[in-house]
């Protein structure tokens, strides 16, 4: 874990409200997996006072031998419209990488990997089919959208796997939830990352096989210290009861906590 | 020029990581060497384990933060068994944090946490509700904080520091209360009660509805409280509230803290500490003074 004031190579949105920012520095020598996150400091603009907190963003890729790291974010809150205003070659503040990511030794070399996604919780995924493909992991991926306005990524996931886009207007891909595709696909380690009610469906319907889980929650330190993430251990008899989303996670096998 | 001297605390700095903030030193102890810190504040240990609030447990606010954690701690017990080994082999001073649901809770933690060799001093976090009446803080009624300070005395074997919380009318009148009831010295300010709202939901954000407030936005009021209250008794103050900078700690000392404590701050930066610290001998070479302790109170003092 470090800080670093990273550069910014390239900025630009890339679906509604979605931008992708790329960062160079050292920091990407540190990162260990996908599915780690960083902790971005953001510079207050004339017409607001800086945010005081950093705001956790998930890594979706990195590069080492360039020294590159990619951010895919939805800017929405004070945070991360400050942040979508940050110019190409200016300075980001930058703590990390943070958390463990997604255990990509879970699927068995030349295995089947199921890649779930909903929305701005797709970015870290798409690092982990890299990864993945990069052990001669066959992936297959399924990544839900609001609507065709919001999809971002889609070529560069079928360039990784078999990639089967939803919409839950049915303006891109096929009408409906990224678990109601699921029986059609044949696989032996489930990855997901979305909002908590998809994890969830994805808990009761992926039962058989190994499911990872990575979680969003509101934080402070962003390294363990403050226990404003945390959330329950499932099992009653945990000696610790709890789990803090930052860094025991953000990426927890399925059922090892509570997804709330 | 650092070097401050309180009751059981000698420290090569004034600044330490505030309750709450630091945990119990793990965390930041892989970032830097905790020896370089005047004094670490331990997290508040309560009689019994607890989870806490559910979430969410923080929300950020204009220049500053709300959280309610809700002491989330693993016991007395356990934090003397797991958490304050850390502390044997590192030389710095280290403040126990004391919290309660009833009197009987604090003087029981109290009493063990100041058997402890590696804790040099307690501070009595006094803004917890009584249970057994009806919720009310013990820090908002003198005479309870006065009754609370005294029991936890009678029975520490370290000198007691009492966090005062500034939720009150008259912060002078509760620092002379828990200094008559023996208080070795004061910590101020705790967090200012808040609330916010989520328009979407329209209810408040976090989980317990309200939280304390925390950060740079209760600094003036901070500043405030001390130098109301130092004027007024003859213990020590050990300052917090938004300090940010090396700044912010001459604010503090000129106000008439002795010491400070670091909380919010480390969240924003988790190597604020140690800048602080490297920072605050150019800053007081370019003022011409060449030792901190001068500075207290300097902003009253004729």
């Amino acid at each position: 874990m470090m800080q670093e004031n990273m550069r910014v190579l390239a900025h630009e949105e890339i679906a509604d409200c979605i931008f992708e920012l790329k960062l160079e520095g050292e920091m990407v020598w540190a990162i260990t997996e996908p599915g780690q996150f960083v902790h971005i400091r953001v510079g207050g603009g004339s017409q607001s006072v800086a945010p005081l907190l950093r705001r956790p963003i998930s890594i979706s890729s990195a590069d080492p031998s360039k020294k590159t790291m990619t951010l895919i974010y939805r800017s929405g809150g004070l945070g991360t419209g400050l942040l979508s205003e940050t110019g190409i070659g200016e300075k980001v503040d930058v703590l990390g990488p943070l958390g463990h990511g997604f255990p990509v030794e879970a699927t068995p070399l030349q295995g089947k990997a199921l890649v779930i996604g909903g929305g701005v919780g797709i970015p870290p995924l798409y690092g982990l089919s890299q990864e993945l493909n990069a052990r001669g992991i066959q992936v297959t991926h399924v990544l839900g959208f609001r609507s065709a306005k919001d999809v971002f990524y889609q070529m560069a996931f079928e360039k990784a796997g078999r990639t089967i886009i939803m919409t839950e207007d049915g303006t891109d891909g096929r009408r409906g939830r990224v678990t109601d595709v699921l029986d059609s696909v044949d696989f032996d380690v489930a990855y997901a990352c979305g909002p908590i009610p998809m994890l969830k469906a994805l808990e009761h319907a992926i039962t058989e096989k190994p499911l990872f889980v990575s979680l969003e929650q509101r934080m402070g330190c962003g390294i363990g210290a403050c226990m404003a993430c945390v959330t329950r251990a499932t099992d009653a008899n945990d000696a610790k009861g709890y789990r803090r989303v930052c860094c025991d996670g953000p990426v927890f096998k399925a059922g090892e906590v509570e997804l709330c | 020029m650092l070097e401050v001297h309180l009751p059981g605390l000698d420290l090569k700095n004034p600044v330490m990581p505030a309750s709450g903030c630091f945990a119990f030193g793990a965390e930041y102890g892989n970032l830097y060497d905790l020896n370089r810190l005047g004094a670490v504040t331990i997290k508040a240990a309560t009689l019994q384990p607890r989870y806490g609030n559910p979430t969410p447990r923080v929300a950020e606010t204009p220049s500053g933060m709300l959280n309610a954690i809700g002491l989330q701690n693993p016991g007395v017990d356990e934090i003397i068994r797991k958490e304050l080994p850390r502390f044997e082999e590192n030389k710095v001073p280290v403040i126990a944090n004391i919290a309660g649901s009833e009197m009987e809770d604090y003087v029981l933690t109290a009493e063990k946490m100041s058997q402890q060799s590696v804790v040099n001093a307690l501070e009595l976090n006094i803004s917890c509700p009584n249970v057994k009446h009806g919720g009310i803080m013990f820090g908002t009624v003198p005479e309870v904080a006065a009754e609370l300070t005294a029991k936890v005395k009678a029975v520490s074997e370290k000198p007691v520091y009492v966090k005062l919380s500034p939720n009150v009318t008259d912060i002078v009148a509760m620092g002379k209360a828990v200094e008559e009831a023996g208080a070795d010295g004061l910590s101020m300010i705790n967090t200012l009660l808040g609330m916010r709202i989520d328009l979407r939901t329209r209810k408040p954000l976090l989980s317990n509805l309200t939280g304390g407030l925390s950060g740079p936005a209760i600094k003036p009021v901070a500043i405030r409280m001390i130098y109301e209250v130092s004027q007024n008794v003859s213990i020590p103050i050990i300052g917090m509230g938004g300090i940010q900078n090396a700044d912010d700690v001459i604010e503090f000392f000129l106000a008439g803290a002795c010491a400070v404590a670091i909380g919010t701050a480390n969240f924003v930066d988790p190597f604020v500490c140690p800048k602080i610290i490297k920072e605050l001998p150019e800053k007081l070479d370019a003022m011409g003074v060449s030792d901190i302790n001068e500075l207290v109170g300097r902003s009253w003092k004729k």
